[in-house]
């Protein structure tokens, strides 16, 4: 029962983007690990340009 | 592993023979039902049933010998993932994206204004249309999509058809999404007109909105969900500080408006939405609109499973003859246009294509997230049908029929929908209102309002009674919350296609960043579709008359022009013997669109036929018969008309053309000639799927 409700949370947490920032450190850690990663705001900013410059809505 | 098309073992085989009875028999009572009321559970258990065979077994079929699903081979968010676009995602997840993407404001409105002709027809195509056409679509589309790294269909159809094909699709799309824009921008107007409650409520959005925009990037950066929740509390604080406004003497008159200057109002905000940057209004819109769609819907299911109400439309009524008051034209093919979203919804194919496929962890997460989703959808269409359905039908027509059809006074109005043998009075009118906090409800066509009082009933009934008015304007405020999402996405997705075509001939205006170029292309689209809308405000019958067809005739258009590219997909990938998957529908949907654009030009009855009406207006303005205020704005409305039909006579160009290059395409390839190749991307095994087929 704990299990599914963390695994729903997390799943819920993943849908909203509330923990885009956490994946996008592990991506950063595993793909370039020499980088410097951005920090949680200019994170952010630059998800938020990206995700809502195209075709995202319906009737 | 991969689900085998039928089941396996006798406890399987006898489960799904059971949900195969009990979906027949409740799909046959409703549709032999006649004389008595029937209980709403019946439509959902049909429905359920319904989806649960359609997506077990033709879902199933289509992935497994139409679509040679594989689930060894590396989807593109496997191949090219890159933390951004593409990034392999838990198909749960990825089902909601898309479902939230999909799901608008059209599945709730369609269904409502098409209750006119009764539950029957409604219920049908919605069932019938979606797992047979609508699933079938957005699967397909999502499939050839996530084959080609998530190219759009608009570049699908240019690689796959040539550049003909591509313009056409590319056009489409642009004039759906104006026609979209102006028909939900009404329905929000008729919602808002003269009520100061609704209309404090739905401008109270904007600031909450931009206040968790500003709280969402200076103060907790990227904190979604607190953002939303905080932002959702205070929506509906503002449902309650609205029902206050409405008994201020004073202020009350700052929000008690006609539908002109709301009109204007809501073409401001569009224009100002588009030039603000997205995440000041459009992204914190976005996410409450997401959790209050989410929200609404499950609770509507509850409340319906819970109250278990009586229908108490018809199963089928007089105006299946075509002389229905919310829009004119006969049952075949009007109820097939107007239930455009929910059955079959073309507008899909543009979010199947692009940002969904380069989500998709393994080939097989397509039939649950695209057959599944359009699954959900539809029964969302079916809630909002029941929500209409159980109004009393006199009531039902009441809200819903303009002044300009049945009478400008309430006195007139009920007589008129009395004589058509839905009883209805003044007083039981009068007292409806005043339980929903409302002056009036007579005439506000276009669905919200009906939709409200229908779900304001349910919710009132199931979670306590005392609460009609709020229950009411949260509808309200939920659906227009939606609309407003959908009309800022849309002038802003339009703004990019035309900064796209300009770009062709100036580059400078091509520049998305360009700002004089975003204030030019934003002003123009948003000029396009409140061109529509100022023209449906000012028509005495309602606007939605004409708005709403013109806008089923295009989405059903959109999704002919995805179909006919898949289906030279399936004709070039060697699948000619499953043809009739995705050939079938396409042909039923351009006998639609055709027999509507044929009508809507041609028939010599003016509420139907776009010259009729032209030319009608035209002699009785000659004549000297209408009223002054009437005769001043009969010319604008007679250049509509006429505007109008030519509009529908371009969608069918667009789509024989679309339809034509397939067909030349089909008989190059059988004569052995010179074709576009496929531009499906070569086979790479994925990484192996760990043990017991869990990935991680």
């Amino acid at each position: 029962m704990k299990h599914f409700i963390k695994t729903c949370w997390a799943l819920l947490r993943q849908l909203s983007g509330d923990d885009a920032y956490e994946r996008y450190l592990r991506h950063q850690a595993l793909e370039h690990p020499g980088e410097e990663p951005l920090d949680r705001k200019s994170f952010f900013q630059r998800e938020q340009e990206r995700k809502w410059n195209g075709v995202k809505r319906c009737c | 592993m991969t689900t085998p098309i039928t089941p396996q073992g006798w406890p399987q085989r006898l489960l799904w023979l059971g949900i195969a009875i009990t979906g027949a028999s409740a799909a046959g009572g409703i549709a032999l039902n006649r004389g008595e009321s029937i209980n709403a559970i019946w439509f959902i258990v049909a429905a359920i049933c319904t989806y649960l065979i359609g997506y077990r077994f033709y879902s199933a079929w289509v992935g497994a010998r139409v679509l040679m699903l594989d689930e060894t081979r590396a989807t593109p968010a496997e191949r090219l993932a890159d933390g951004r676009d593409y990034v392999p995602t838990n198909r749960w997840v990825v089902f909601g994206h898309h479902f939230a993407a999909i799901a608008g404001p059209g599945p709730l409105i369609g269904p409502t204004l098409a209750a006119q002709f009764g539950y029957l027809p409604g219920t049908l195509w919605i069932l019938v249309g979606s797992v047979l056409a609508g699933c079938v679509q957005d699967m397909v589309i999502l499939f050839c999509s996530m084959r080609r790294d998530g190219r759009s269909l608009g570049q699908m159809a240019r690689d796959e058809l040539g550049p003909i094909g591509g313009f056409a699709a590319l056009l489409a799309t642009f004039l759906i999404m104006i026609i979209l824009i102006a028909v939900l921008g009404l329905v929000v107007v008729n919602a808002m007109k003269h009520s100061p409650w609704a209309t404090s409520t739905v401008a109270a959005t904007i600031p909450i909105a931009v206040f968790i925009g500003l709280y969402m990037r200076y103060l907790r950066p990227g904190r979604v969900l607190e953002g939303s929740l905080l932002g959702v509390i205070l929506l509906l604080l503002s449902v309650g500080a609205g029902g206050w406004v409405d008994q201020q003497a004073g202020i009350r008159e700052w929000f008690n408006h006609p539908g002109l200057p709301l009109a204007f109002a809501v073409i401001g905000y569009g224009l100002l939405a588009a030039i603000l940057p997205v995440w000041l209004l459009l992204a914190p819109r976005d996410y409450l609109s997401t959790f209050m769609k989410l929200g609404t819907v499950i609770l509507l299911a509850v409340a319906i499973v819970i109250l278990q109400p009586e229908i108490k439309m018809p199963a089928l009524t007089q105006f299946i003859d075509g002389t229905g008051p919310i829009f004119a034209g006969s049952l075949f093919p009007f109820v097939f246009i107007t239930i455009a979203c929910g059955a079959i919804s073309g507008f899909h194919s543009l979010i199947s294509s692009g940002t969904t496929p380069k989500l998709l962890e393994n080939e097989r997460d397509i039939r649950m997230v695209g057959y599944g989703g359009m699954a959900l959808e539809s029964f969302v269409a079916i809630m909002a049908l029941i929500a209409a359905c159980v109004l009393e039908p006199g009531v039902y027509f009441a809200i819903n029929s303009p002044a300009g059809i049945v009478g400008a006074t309430p006195e007139v109005a009920v007589a008129t929908i009395s004589s058509w043998g839905f009883p209805v009075t003044v007083e039981q009118m009068n007292q409806l209102a005043a339980t929903m906090g409302e002056a009036t409800l007579f005439a506000r066509t276009g669905g919200a309002p009906s939709l409200a009082v229908g779900m304001a009933s349910i919710f009132a009934s199931a979670f306590g009674e005392h609460l009609l008015a709020m229950w009411y304007h949260f509808a309200i405020m939920f659906e227009a919350v939606f609309i407003l999402t959908t009309l800022d996405a849309g002038t802003r997705v339009g703004r990019f296609m035309l900064q796209d075509m300009l770009g062709n001939f100036s580059p400078r205006l091509g520049q998305t960043s360009w700002y004089p170029s975003v204030v030019l292309t934003s002003s123009l689209v948003v000029a396009g579709w409140g061109y529509f809308l100022y023209i449906g405000v000012i028509d005495p019958n309602g606007g939605v008359n004409i708005l709403w067809p013109l806008f089923g005739i295009s989405n059903q258009l959109l999704a002919a022009i995805a179909l006919t590219v898949a289906t030279s997909i399936l004709i070039k990938t060697g699948r000619i013997k499953y043809l009739w998957v995705t050939a079938l529908p396409l042909c039923w949907l351009l006998i639609l669109t055709t027999t509507a654009v044929y009508e809507k030009i041609s028939s010599a009855d003016p509420r139907i036929g776009f010259f009729a009406a032209a030319n009608d207006l035209q002699h009785k303005l000659d004549a000297g018969l209408l009223a002054p205020e009437k005769a001043a704005v009969a010319p604008q409305l007679i250049f509509n008309q006429q505007l109008d039909a030519w509009l529908a006579m371009l969608f069918v160009v667009l789509l024989y053309l679309v339809v034509g290059d397939m067909l030349r395409m089909t008989w190059r390839r059988q004569r052995g000639l010179s074709i576009l190749p496929s531009s499906e991307t070569p086979y790479i095994s994925n990484k192996p799927l760990p043990v017991n087929g869990v990935s991680q």
